[in-house]
């Protein structure tokens, strides 16, 4: 199994179904909805086929040879002058327990998206194919090991991504597609930068002997492979690493989003059909995170240690002012929204933690937060396509109407808030754990904790205006769950309640990898310590 | 002393065989328009043959590195060389290009019987170019400009009975009669200071004699006018917007890719071979500290794309927008000639291969939406993402790459450009250029809002597009998607490219 393609194959799938769709008539709605729900079945089953697969003691991070299902060969070849080198760049693809989870949650969203979009009927042949582009684009940020590669597929979603939001969204859409598409590019922008710098900063030997300069992420993390004068080598005194770092860091930032950078979110998300902001919340929000851990950490390993402090100091301000920014909403999804800032907090938190526990619990958190805000979504989607309006302060009393409903929410909602038995609680636990257990960042984690009663506070106080008090006249006729959003949310709540009781299946499997990864930090620090400069 | 005598002059007229070509071609041409007063169909497709003979007689000297038409043993009028051939390729292909657009174009068929003195002219301009491209006499410099100038005066104006035609035409014809006067003034200084217009000899001159002082700088700059006119660099950059504007849609491509092509080449070839010292290993040159050109280039590179880009944001007509996003463009490619490197060289010809390749594509789809809505207003662009999606799609996968974001070939193109920024150190001036990209974004991106976006006020009618041009667009639409993903041919080509004769 080892040696079949399979992560090219759950990545370009996407594609592959997106050709089909564009030579298919404007007419035949149901066949484009179903090639792309085929499209997305397939790719939750090759998850799963990767799953079964996957070796659980195998670490990856920064060794080639213990990542999995890997593919490399060579993409571009220029054999050089010598005043250029020469240029080669790999497609580079495989999986380590860092990896894995994002795959996973990938498929599983694109899938439940699929079905969220099923309403769609404006220009559905532009949506599906974009929408499988997206896909496309998603997969391969997680499944690519170098740094080109990982540009492409980076900047691959931002187009679709675009138009899925500035032809299908709201009433302000076009106002929140550019605005995300400028933010996201700035990020970007500092990420190709880094990218470049990083290239000629670090060589690799080729089996003739001969040294070129590379892309592949994983010969950044070995220190030994940076050249004496490459400008962010740590072995050049002059180096520019800390800026650098700084420019990479504000990238992801961007893209998680991270204050002062996450104005764009409420918008985009507001304005966004419920799918695509199903997506957003529950995939693009944990490429920043992702990258972040993928790069910042082990490339930067130095300057992490250096910077961990502001990193948690930032997750927790993201906690804090995401609640209460949440806390002061009156629309349903622009509340979803900003506790999607708050709990991409806990994951810098843990982040910055740099030791297993802290990691785990991160990585936890980004699935989790995932599945969760992603069940949020499609409940105010729900509601909308109900009531056609999302203020908080127009329902209330709908548990007597819509009762199963009601049950869904408050599911989501504990989850959310961390109520133990659910999925929440654990990554949540872990990350104060870890957080805790690093010294320099004690006392943030303590104020972080408020980020929790905040939390309860937000969630609960719309629960009550939602559901409890008594029902409003117009809302009388509102139906329960249709068979399509069963379809949607017992699948999220299942692994919400699965995760809640027995974490240790998505633990386990990141397991050895976030080991190595605290260990590779540890490690670096003395390493990183012995060339001197910091 | 034997350069004078026949076998010689022989000798060098198989060195300029495409330029033979192409000057057959237009006399050709003249003949055919004579001869064949009534129909006129046959003009496009002799123009074909002869860019097609030229281009083959290009490629077969491609490697070939020669003086041509010397006066004496170390340097000739007319240099053989691969970069020379290869701008000259370069134009060559467009040209056909070109050529394909006119006969799809409804304003030029609305001037059917006018049609012998287009192609001629056209012709005129490559004659022009090529000549422009392989000089390394300030004489043949000096002519050469003048005939594409000329040439492209009057093609600017060629739809006489538009108004803003006749705006274009004579605003170019003032600003390039100015700028060349300018050139002139500096060619003139030039050569009282060292008694030569060859500019190996120049070179030479300087070298040995180690000369400093304003006057150099000045007669280098003022000469940089002329140059800096035709690739539309900020300050020099005033007429395009106009000019773009009111020329008919062939003419605006071919004057965005062909005739700053040209303009690049010679402003390379000027700045390399006059004021060359050596170059490193490392393929860095290093010039004689006569002047600055690396600060000179870099202040000049940054106004001209922040200008161009700034400026974009608020046109509402897609010529111009167009025209200050080629502005913007000239801007990068000047960043590749101030790293003064073989690498930045190599990336300034990656960058016109693909800013050749979606730029025409660019005006081509511009071009065949004018052709049925007849206006070039971005509010007519409305809602034509249904009414046209074809093309609407298109143009979005262009303007895609205009921006710079994969997987399209303009991506590829800026990579290099800020691949040899950072390997020289330049890390503050890439920060500058790609914060402009992000500018850039957004007027292409409004592009794309209007066409998909918005919706008409008006009810569209569906527009079809004819499958000669949506084979046509493909030759443009596809190597934009396929160089994005996979560009080796481009670094290969434009690394065999970067040998200028003698360096």
């Amino acid at each position: 199994m080892q040696n079949f393609p399979i992560l090219s194959l759950i990545t370009f799938l996407p594609v592959v179904g997106m050709v089909i769709i564009l030579f298919l008539p404007k007419t035949q709605g149901t066949i484009i909805k179903s090639v792309t729900l085929l499209i997305t079945s397939v790719q939750v089953i090759l998850a799963l086929v990767i799953l079964h697969f996957y070796n659980y003691s195998l670490g990856g991070v920064n060794d080639p040879s213990t990542f999995q299902f890997i593919e490399k060969f060579r993409w571009i070849d220029i054999s050089g002058f010598s005043w250029i080198g020469k240029i080669k760049i790999d497609y580079f693809l495989g999986i380590d327990g860092l990896s894995v989870p994002m795959v996973l949650l990938t498929a599983i969203i694109s899938f439940i998206a699929t079905l969220s979009s099923w309403n769609i009927n404006k220009s559905l042949k532009g949506y599906f194919a974009l929408f499988l582009l997206l896909d496309t684009g998603m997969m391969g940020v997680f499944v690519a090991l170098d740094f080109f590669l990982f540009y492409i597929f980076w900047e691959l979603m931002l187009l679709p991504m675009y138009f899925l939001i500035g032809v299908w969204g709201g009433p302000r859409r076009e106002y929140a597609a550019i605005k995300f598409f400028l933010y996201t590019l700035l990020g970007s922008v500092f990420i190709l930068l880094v990218m470049i710098g990083l290239y000629f900063s670090t060589s690799e030997t080729l089996a003739d002997g001969t040294k070129i300069f590379t892309f592949n992420m994983l010969s950044m993390m070995n220190v030994h492979n940076f050249t004496a004068t490459g400008i962010l080598s740590p072995f050049n005194p002059g180096n520019l690493r800390f800026i650098a770092y700084i420019a990479l860091f504000i990238g992801f930032a961007i893209k998680i989003p991270m204050f002062p950078f996450h104005t764009w979110l409420p918008d985009a998300h507001v304005e966004a059909p419920t799918a695509i902001s199903v997506i957003l919340a529950g995939v693009l929000l944990k490429m920043g995170t992702y990258g972040i851990i993928r790069i910042c950490l082990p490339i930067f390993p130095e300057i992490t240690h250096q910077l961990a402090w502001y990193i948690a100091l930032f997750g927790m301000i993201n906690i804090i002012y995401g609640a209460l920014c949440a806390m002061a909403q009156k629309d349903f999804k622009k509340l979803i929204a900003y506790s999607s800032i708050s709990h991409m907090g806990y994951v810098m938190l843990g982040i910055a933690s740099l030791n297993s526990i802290g990691l785990s619990g991160a990585i936890f958190q980004m699935f989790n937060h995932g599945t969760i805000t992603a069940m949020l979504f499609l409940i105010v989607g729900v509601i909308y396509d109900r009531a056609h309006t999302r203020g908080l302060d127009d329902f209330g009393g709908l548990a007597t109407q819509m009762p199963i409903y009601a049950g869904f929410t408050t599911l989501a909602f504990f989850a959310a808030i961390g109520l133990p038995g659910l999925s929440g609680f654990v990554s949540e636990a872990f990350v104060f754990l870890g957080a805790f257990g690093s010294s320099s960042i004690r006392t943030i984690t303590v104020i972080s904790t408020l980020g929790i009663l905040l939390g309860a506070g937000y969630m609960l106080w719309s629960l009550q205006r939602v559901f409890l008090g008594t029902l409003k006249e117009k809302w009388s006729s509102l139906g329960d769950l249709t068979f399509r959003e069963y379809a949607m949310l017992v699948p999220l709540a299942l692994i919400v309640l699965f995760l809640g009781i027995y974490p240790s299946a998505m633990l386990n499997l990141m397991n050895t990898s976030v080991n190595s990864m605290a260990k590779f930090m540890a490690d670096a620090k003395v390493l990183y310590g012995s060339i001197g400069g910091f | 002393m034997n350069t004078y005598n026949l076998n010689y002059l022989v000798n060098s007229l198989y060195l300029i065989k495409p330029e033979l070509a192409i000057s057959i071609t237009l006399v050709l041409l003249v003949l055919v328009d004579l001869i064949m007063d009534k129909d006129k169909r046959l003009l496009p497709y002799i123009s074909i043959a002869g860019l097609v003979a030229a281009g083959y007689f290009i490629i077969a000297q491609f490697s070939t590195n020669a003086f041509a038409f010397s006066t004496t043993n170390t340097a000739g009028m007319i240099i053989i060389d691969p970069f020379g051939n290869f701008f000259k390729l370069l134009i060559v292909l467009s040209s056909v290009a070109v050529v394909l657009f006119s006969m799809l174009s409804g304003e030029i068929n609305e001037g059917k019987e006018r049609h012998g003195e287009y192609y001629t002219l056209i012709f005129g301009m490559i004659l022009g170019m090529m000549f422009m491209i392989s000089a390394s006499d300030l004489i043949v410099v000096y002519l050469s400009l003048e005939l594409l100038s000329l040439s492209s005066y009057v093609l600017a104006g060629f739809t006489k009975n538009s108004l803003r035609n006749s705006e274009a035409s004579l605003k170019y014809l003032i600003y390039g009669a100015t700028s060349s006067g300018i050139m002139l003034f500096g060619i003139s200084i030039l050569y009282g200071l060292t008694g030569s217009t060859n500019i190996y000899e120049i070179n030479s001159l300087i070298q040995a004699a180690n000369v400093h002082g304003f006057v150099f700088v000045l007669s280098g700059l003022l000469i940089f006018v002329g140059m800096g006119y035709k690739i539309s660099a900020a300050p020099f950059h005033f007429w395009t917007p106009d000019v773009y504007e009111g020329a008919p849609i062939p003419i605006t491509a071919y004057l965005s890719i062909a005739s700053k092509a040209a303009g690049f080449a010679l402003l390379i070839r000027f700045i390399k071979v006059t004021f060359i010292q050596s170059i490193d290993p490392n393929g860095f040159w290093h010039l004689l500290d006569v002047i600055d050109w690396k600060s000179f280039l870099v202040i000049i590179s940054i106004l001209t794309m922040t200008l161009g880009n700034f400026a974009a944001l608020w046109q509402n007509n897609m010529k111009r927008l167009l025209a200050y996003s080629s502005i913007a463009h000239a801007g990068y490619l000047l960043l590749g000639l101030a790293v003064l490197s073989n690498e930045g060289l190599a990336a300034i010809m990656i960058y016109f291969m693909v800013y050749a390749i979606m730029n025409l594509g660019a005006f081509l789809v511009v071009m065949l939406i004018a052709n049925k809505t007849g206006s070039e207003e971005l509010d007519d662009y409305k809602g034509i993402g249904s009414a046209a999606p074809f093309l609407s799609v298109s143009l979005a996968i262009l303007l895609v790459s205009l921006t710079g974001l994969p997987p399209t070939a303009g991506f590829i193109g800026k990579l290099y450009i800020f691949i040899a920024l950072v390997d020289a150190k330049m890390i503050g001036v890439a920060v500058i250029a790609l914060l402009n990209t992000v500018v850039s974004l957004y007027y292409y991106a409004r592009v794309l809002k209007h066409m998909f976006l918005d919706k008409s006020e008006k009810e569209l009618p569906a527009i079809s597009s004819s499958y000669a041009a949506i084979v046509f667009v493909m030759v443009f639409v596809a190597p934009v998607l396929i160089f994005g993903v996979y560009f080796s041919p481009l670094v290969e080509l434009a690394k065999s490219s970067v040998t200028l004769l003698g360096f």
